[in-house]
C-alpha cells in the first residue's frame, strides 16, 4: 500500500516535470517567454472568472436553500429579536457581496490583456472615493444602531420577578441549581466540594464534614509517611548509631573528658530506645508502606496541600453575612440537577454561571443564548423562553425534541459532548416539577464515607484516561 | 557601504548565516513552505475526522502512530493538531513567513537601500524563527502530544496539567517556542521600520514609497507595539504553571482537589492575548494587501486608484486594529457597555477596508489585465477579502455573536480573511517575485492550474462552514453525533473534507513548480513584468548591496503606468520628470 502510494506520487512528480519541459520546450520554439500572456491564456482566464462566478452563485443559491432555514425558530424573546436584526444585517451583507464580486469578475474579464490597447490613466477622484467613504459610514450607522439597540434590550436588569437558575460547568457535565423556598442560593466555596456536595454549598454540617474528611486525609496520609519501610530503617539505624556512639562515649573515654558532652542524658537515651522500639514494632505491623523517593514526596506535597486546604476551610468557618438570612441557612433547602432541568414558559429567568475547572460556555442555540462560565468569576445571563418543549415538538414535527445546553469554549477531551437537556413548560407543570425535587440537604447523608471522595477520583482519572 | 570586496563566501556564510536580506527572504520563505505543508497536511487529518467521523482511515495511523489507533483519530490528538494547525497558520506561516519573506526581500530593494539597518540583526531574527519553528514542530512528539486549548491556549486549560494531556510538556513547549517567535518577530520588526524611516534613497519620499512598504511598514508598527502584551501574557501563564502564582487562576477544583489558587482572572489573559492577537490579525492581512496593490496596478498597467486613500486606510486600520480586541471577548462576561465600545471600533473599520476593496475594483476598470499566476491571486484576494469581511460585520454586531461565537461561523469568517486572502497575498507575492529570488521564472501554466484549483477548492471549503455555522455548531468539536439539532447540515461535512483533500493535492502543482524552477526554470529578465519599482532595476544575479554603481535616485511615485505623457505603458522611478509632464 505505502509503496504503491510512493510510486504514485514519484510518478505524478515525473509527469508533472514532463509536462513543464514540454510547455518550455514549444514555448521556446515559439519563442514565448513565461512573462508573456498569450491571447488565448487571457481569454481562457478571464472566462473562467465569469464560470467561476456563476458556479459560486449557483452553490450559494443551492445552499441558502437547503440549509438557509438554518435554526428552528427562536425560543426565546430576545431570540426573535436577534433573529431580525441577523436577518436585516443578512441581507445588507449578501447584496454587498453580489454587487462587489460581480463588479470584480466582470472587470476582470472585460478588461483583460489586449495587445496595443492602453490602460485608462486614472489615478483618483476625490467624488468617488467620499461616495464610498460615505455610503458604508452611513449603512454601517445604522448597522451599528441597531444592532445596539438590540444589544442593550438584551443586556438590561432582569426583572424583578425573575426566575434565577444557577448553571454550574465542570469537565465533563453540567449542573443546575434552584434557590429553593427562600429563594435565596446558598454561599457556595470551592474549598467544600466533596463528592456529595458538588457546588461547594456552605452549610454548617457541610464545613464540619470537610474538615472531617479532611483530617482523615491527612492522617491516612502522616500514617503511610510515618510507616514508609526505608524511612523506618534509615531512622532505625541513626538511633542504633547514636546510642553506639554514647555506649563507647560513655564507657570508653569518660574519665578523661570528665562529665563529657559526649555523654547523653539518661532521659534522652530513654527516649530514643523508646522510639527504636516503636520503630521495630511498626516494621512488624500491616501498615508499612514502600514508596519511592519521588512517591514519598509527592505524599509530603500532597500532605502539605491538605493542610493548606484545611487552613482555608478554616477561613470559611467564622464567616457570616448579616441580613436576616444566615448563610448558613440558605443553602440547606437549594436544589441541585443533573441531567436536565426545567424552566417555566414566559417568564423570565436569569442564568448565573459558575464553573469549577476551566472555562467553558454555557450555549443554547435554540434560546439564541450563550455566555462563558469563568473559574473564580461568575457571569450572568437572561433571556424569557416563549416556546415549551411540546409546542416546539409539535411545530417540527419531531416527538423527540428536547432544548439542550451544550458547552461552547474548548474544555478538554469530551468538550464534544458535554450537554445538559433543558426542558421548558407550562409554570404549573414546572412548579409540579419543582416541587417533586428533593431539597439539597434532604438528600444528603449524615457520615461522610472517606472512600467516596477516592471513588471519584479514580472515576475522574479513568474518564480522562479513556477519553 | 560602498566597497563590497569580499566576493570568496564560505558555503555557510553564504546560505546558513547569512547577513544579505535577499538570502535572509529565501529561508524565510523556504521554513515557511515547509510549515504550510506539516499545517496543511495536519488539517487534512483532522478534516478527514469531521468527514468521516469514527471511520478508519490507514494513512492516519501511518502518520499518526498511536494518536490514531484503527486509523480512528484519538480526541485529544484531535484538539492538539487543530492546536497545531492554527499555530503554525497564523504565526510561523502568515506572520514570519509573509513578512520574513517580503519584508525583508522588498524593504531594502524598493527604496534603494544596500540592505537592511542591522545584517545581523536580521540574521538573528531568522534564527529565532528557525528555532522556535523546530520547538513548534518537535512539540507534537512529546509525552501527551502537543498543545491542544486552541490557537488561543486560554487558560485555565492551558494553565493546568491535570486538565488535558496537552496541557503538559507540549504547552511548555508551546510557550517556549512562542516566547522566541515574538523576539523573532521584534528583532525583525524593529529593523524593518529603522530601514524604512532611515534609509530611503534619494527622491523616495514617503509620498512615493510603494504601497507594499507603506504595508509593511504599519505592519511592523503593529508588531513592535502589540508583541510584546503577548510575550507578557505569556510569561505570566509559564509563572502560572510552574512556579505556583495564580494570575490567571482562582476558585479551581480539579481532579479531586482545591486547588490553593484565590484572585487571579482568566479573564486578565483573554484581555492581553487579544490586545495582541486583533492586531495580529491585520499582521497577517496587511502585507497581503500591500503585495496585491502592486501585482494589481503593475498587472492592469494602470496606476492603483486611490494611493492616498490606501495610504489613509492602511494607516487607519493599524490604528483602529489596537482599539477592537473586545469583539473576541463579547460573551466573557464583559459590561454590556464596553461591549458596545467595542461594538462601535470594530465595525469602523469595515469603512476604511471597503476603501480599500473599492479601489482594488477601480484600479481594474479599464485596465488592461495581464493574467500572470500572480494576478489571478491578487483578484482572488480582493473577492476573498470582501466576502470575508462582510460576515465580520455579524460577528462584530455583539447581539448577533452571542449566538454565533464559537461557531463554525466564525471559523469560516477567519478562514476567507486569513486562509483565503492572506494566503493568497502570499502566494501572489511568491509568483510575483519569484524572478527576483531566484533569477528565474515559474511556470505560468502550472500556477493557473494552482489558482484554479485553490479559489474553488478553498471558497469550497469554507463558504458550506457558514451554515454549519449559523445552523449551531461549535468549533473545536471533535464529532457531532451527540446533537440531533445538527444531523441536517452534516451532510455538507464530507462536502467540505472532500474539497479540502483537493485543495491540499492542488498545492502539488505549486510546490513542484516551485522547487523544479528554481533549477530548470525559464531564465528571468531584468523587469520581466514592467513594473516601475527600484527592484526591477537592480541585476537578476544577486550581489551584494543590491546596486552594481550608485544608488539609484528616485523621480516619482511607483505607479506611471499608462501614464499618458510617455510612449511606454510603464514609466520607472529612476525616470526623471519630462518638462511639462503632470507629475505625481
Ligand atoms: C480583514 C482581515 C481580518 C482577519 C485576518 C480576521 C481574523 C479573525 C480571526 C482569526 C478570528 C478568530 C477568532 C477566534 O478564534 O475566536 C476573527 C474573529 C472575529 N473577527 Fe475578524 N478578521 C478580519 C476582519 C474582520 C472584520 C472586517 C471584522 C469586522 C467588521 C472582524 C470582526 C471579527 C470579530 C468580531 C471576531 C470575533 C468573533 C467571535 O469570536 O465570535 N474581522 N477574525
Ligand atoms: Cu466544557
Ligand atoms: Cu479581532
Amino acid at each position: 500500500m505505502k509503496l504503491i502510494t510512493l510510486l504514485v506520487v514519484i510518478a505524478g512528480v515525473i509527469a508533472l516535470a514532463q509536462l513543464a519541459k514540454v510547455g518550455q520546450l514549444t514555448a521556446l520554439i515559439r519563442n514565448k517567454k513565461e512573462e508573456d500572456i498569450s491571447e488565448a491564456d487571457s481569454r481562457l482566464n478571464g472566462s473562467l472568472f465569469v464560470v467561476f462566478m456563476v458556479l459560486f452563485y449557483a452553490s450559494f443559491v443551492w445552499l441558502l436553500v437547503r440549509y438557509g432555514d438554518y435554526a428552528p425558530p427562536s425560543a426565546s424573546a430576545h431570540g426573535e429579536a436577534v433573529d431580525t436584526l441577523m436577518s436585516f444585517n443578512m441581507y445588507i451583507i449578501t447584496a454587498v457581496f453580489f454587487l462587489v464580486n460581480t463588479a470584480l469578475f466582470l472587470f476582470a474579464n472585460k478588461y483583460r490583456y489586449e495587445k496595443g490597447r492602453k490602460a485608462k490613466f486614472f489615478a483618483h477622484d476625490n467624488r468617488l472615493e467620499l461616495v464610498w467613504t460615505v455610503i458604508p459610514s452611513i449603512v454601517l450607522a445604522v448597522i451599528i444602531i441597531y444592532g445596539l439597540r438590540t444589544w442593550n434590550d438584551m443586556t438590561g436588569a432582569p426583572a424583578e420577578d425573575a426566575l434565577r437558575v444557577e448553571v454550574y460547568s465542570k469537565q465533563f457535565d453540567w449542573t443546575a441549581r434552584y434557590p429553593g423556598a427562600d429563594g435565596e442560593f446558598g454561599l457556595a466555596n470551592y474549598n467544600l466540594i466533596t463528592p456529595t456536595n458538588p457546588l461547594g454549598i456552605v452549610t454548617a454540617d457541610g464545613v464540619e464534614e470537610a474538615l472531617e474528611e479532611i483530617e482523615v486525609q491527612i492522617a491516612k496520609i502522616e500514617s503511610e509517611l510515618s510507616h514508609e519501610r526505608g524511612r523506618m530503617l534509615a531512622e532505625i539505624e541513626e538511633i542504633q548509631a547514636v546510642l553506639h556512639h554514647n555506649h563507647h562515649a560513655g564507657h570508653g573515654h569518660a574519665e578523661d573528658h570528665g562529665h563529657g558532652d559526649h555523654g547523653m542524658s539518661e532521659e534522652r537515651t530513654a527516649l530514643l530506645e523508646a522510639r527504636l522500639h516503636e520503630l521495630e514494632h511498626m516494621l512488624e505491623s500491616d501498615d508499612v508502606v514502600i514508596l519511592s523517593e519521588a512517591a514519598f514526596e509527592a505524599k509530603e506535597d500532597k500532605l502539605h496541600r491538605l493542610k493548606r486546604h484545611r487552613q482555608r476551610i478554616m477561613e470559611v468557618k467564622p464567616f457570616d453575612f448579616d441580613g436576616g438570612l444566615s448563610a448558613w441557612e440558605a443553602g440547606m433547602d437549594d436544589k441541585i440537577m443533573k441531567g436536565e432541568f426545567h424552566l417555566p414558559v414566559g417568564r423570565e429567568v436569569e442564568f448565573v454561571f459558575r464553573s469549577r475547572d476551566v472555562i467553558h460556555s454555557a450555549y443554547m442555540p435554540h434560546f439564541r443564548a450563550q455566555m462563558n462560565t469563568v473559574p473564580g468569576v461568575p457571569t450572568r445571563f437572561k433571556m424569557t423562553p416563549t416556546i415549551t418543549t411540546d409546542s416546539m415538538r409539535t411545530i417540527l414535527n419531531n416527538p423527540d425534541f428536547d432544548y439542550i445546553l451544550l458547552c461552547n469554549k474548548v474544555c478538554g477531551a469530551a468538550h464534544f459532548n458535554m450537554q445538559m437537556k433543558v426542558v421548558v413548560e407550562s409554570e404549573e407543570e414546572y412548579n409540579a416539577w419543582l416541587e417533586s425535587q428533593e431539597e439539597f440537604l434532604a438528600e444528603k447523608p449524615n457520615m461522610v464515607n472517606p472512600d467516596a471522595r477516592a471513588e471519584v477520583t479514580t472515576n475522574d482519572n479513568e474518564e480522562s484516561a479513556t477519553l | 557601504m560602498a566597497g563590497h570586496a569580499h566576493h570568496e563566501e564560505s558555503f555557510i556564510s553564504k546560505y546558513i548565516f547569512s547577513q544579505d536580506h535577499k538570502m535572509i527572504s529565501k529561508q524565510f520563505l523556504m521554513t515557511a513552505v515547509v510549515m504550510g505543508v506539516i499545517a496543511v497536511m495536519l488539517s487534512v487529518f483532522f478534516r478527514l475526522q469531521l468527514g468521516w467521523p469514527g471511520e478508519g482511515f490507514a494513512i492516519l495511523e501511518t502518520f499518526l502512530g498511536k494518536w490514531a489507533p484503527g486509523g480512528v483519530l484519538d480526541r485529544n490528538a484531535y484538539l492538539a493538531l487543530v492546536t497545531i494547525h492554527g499555530t503554525i497558520m497564523v504565526f510561523f506561516v502568515l506572520t514570519g513567513g509573509l513578512s520574513g519573506t517580503f519584508s525583508n526581500l522588498l524593504i531594502p530593494l524598493q527604496i534603494g537601500a544596500r540592505d537592511m539597518a542591522s545584517g545581523f540583526l536580521n540574521m538573528l531574527s531568522y534564527w529565532f524563527f528557525a528555532v522556535s519553528s523546530v520547538i513548534m514542530i518537535f512539540s507534537l512528539f512529546v509525552e501527551g502530544g502537543a498543545a491542544s486549548g486552541g490557537w488561543t491556549v486560554y487558560p485555565p486549560l492551558s494553565a493546568l496539567p491535570q486538565a488535558m494531556p496537552g496541557s503538559g510538556m507540549g504547552m511548555t513547549l508551546w510557550l517556549i517556542s512562542m516566547t522566541l517567535f515574538v523576539v523573532s518577530s521584534l528583532l525583525g520588526g524593529l529593523n524593518y521600520i529603522v530601514t524604512v524611516v532611515n534609509l530611503r534613497t534619494k527622491g523616495m519620499s514617503m509620498t512615493r514609497l510603494p504601497l507594499t512598504i507603506w504595508a509593511f511598514l504599519v505592519t511592523a508598527i503593529l508588531g513592535v507595539l502589540s508583541f510584546p502584551v503577548l510575550v507578557s501574557a505569556v510569561v505570566l501563564l509559564l509563572m502560572d504553571r510552574s512556579m505556583g502564582t495564580a494570575f490567571y487562576l482562582s476558585d479551581i477544583f480539579i481532579g479531586g482537589e482545591a486547588l490553593d489558587v484565590t484572585g487571579g482572572s482568566p479573564i486578565l489573559y483573554q484581555h492581553l492575548f487579544w490586545f495582541l492577537g486583533h492586531p495580529e490579525v491585520y499582521i497577517v492581512l496587511l502585507p497581503a494587501l500591500g503585495i496585491s496593490s502592486e501585482v494589481i496596478a503593475t498587472n492592469s498597467r494602470k496606476p492603483i486608484f486611490g494611493y492616498k486613500a490606501m495610504v489613509g486606510s492602511i494607516l487607519g486600520i493599524g490604528f483602529l486594529s489596537f482599539i477592537v480586541w473586545g469583539h473576541h471577548m463579547f460573551v466573557t462576561g464583559m459590561n454590556p457597555f464596553l461591549g458596545s465600545v467595542f461594538v462601535f471600533t470594530t465595525l469602523l473599520i469595515a469603512i476604511p477596508s471597503a476603501v480599500k476593496a473599492f479601489n482594488y475594483i477601480t484600479t481594474l476598470w479599464q485596465g488592461n489585465l495581464r493574467f500572470t499566476p500572480a494576478m489571478l491571486f491578487s483578484i482572488g484576494l480582493v473577492s476573498t477579502f470582501v466576502t470575508g469581511g462582510l460576515t465580520g460585520i455579524i460577528l462584530a454586531d455583539s447581539a448577533l455573536d452571542v449566538n454565533v461565537h464559537d461557531t463554525y461561523f466564525v471559523v469560516a469568517h477567519f478562514h476567507i480573511v486569513m486562509g483565503m486572502s492572506a494566503i493568497f497575498g502570499m502566494l501572489a507575492g511568491v509568483y510575483h517575485w519569484y524572478p527576483k529570488m531566484f533569477g528565474r521564472m515559474m511556470n505560468t501554466k502550472l500556477g493557473y492550474a494552482h489558482f484554479w484549483i485553490t479559489l474553488v477548492c478553498g471558497y469550497g471549503v469554507f463558504f458550506p462552514m457558514h451554515f454549519v455555522g449559523m445552523a449551531g455548531a461549535p468549533r473545536r468539536y471533535y464529532d457531532y453525533s451527540a446533537f440531533e439539532y445538527l444531523d441536517f447540515v452534516m451532510d455538507l461535512q464530507p462536502i467540505i473534507s472532500t474539497f479540502a483533500i483537493v485543495g491540499a493535492l492542488g498545492q502539488l502543482p505549486f510546490l513542484f513548480n516551485f522547487f523544479y524552477s528554481i533549477f530548470r526554470g525559464q531564465v528571468a529578465t531584468e523587469n520581466p513584468w514592467k513594473s516601475n519599482t527600484l527592484e526591477w532595476t537592480t541585476p537578476v544575479k544577486h550581489m551584494h548591496g543590491n546596486w552594481p554603481g550608485a544608488l539609484p535616485e528616485v523621480h516619482r511615485w511607483a505607479y506611471d503606468y499608462s501614464n499618458p505623457d510617455f510612449e511606454d505603458d510603464f514609466v520607472p522611478q529612476t525616470v526623471p520628470v519630462k518638462a511639462g509632464e503632470s507629475a505625481h
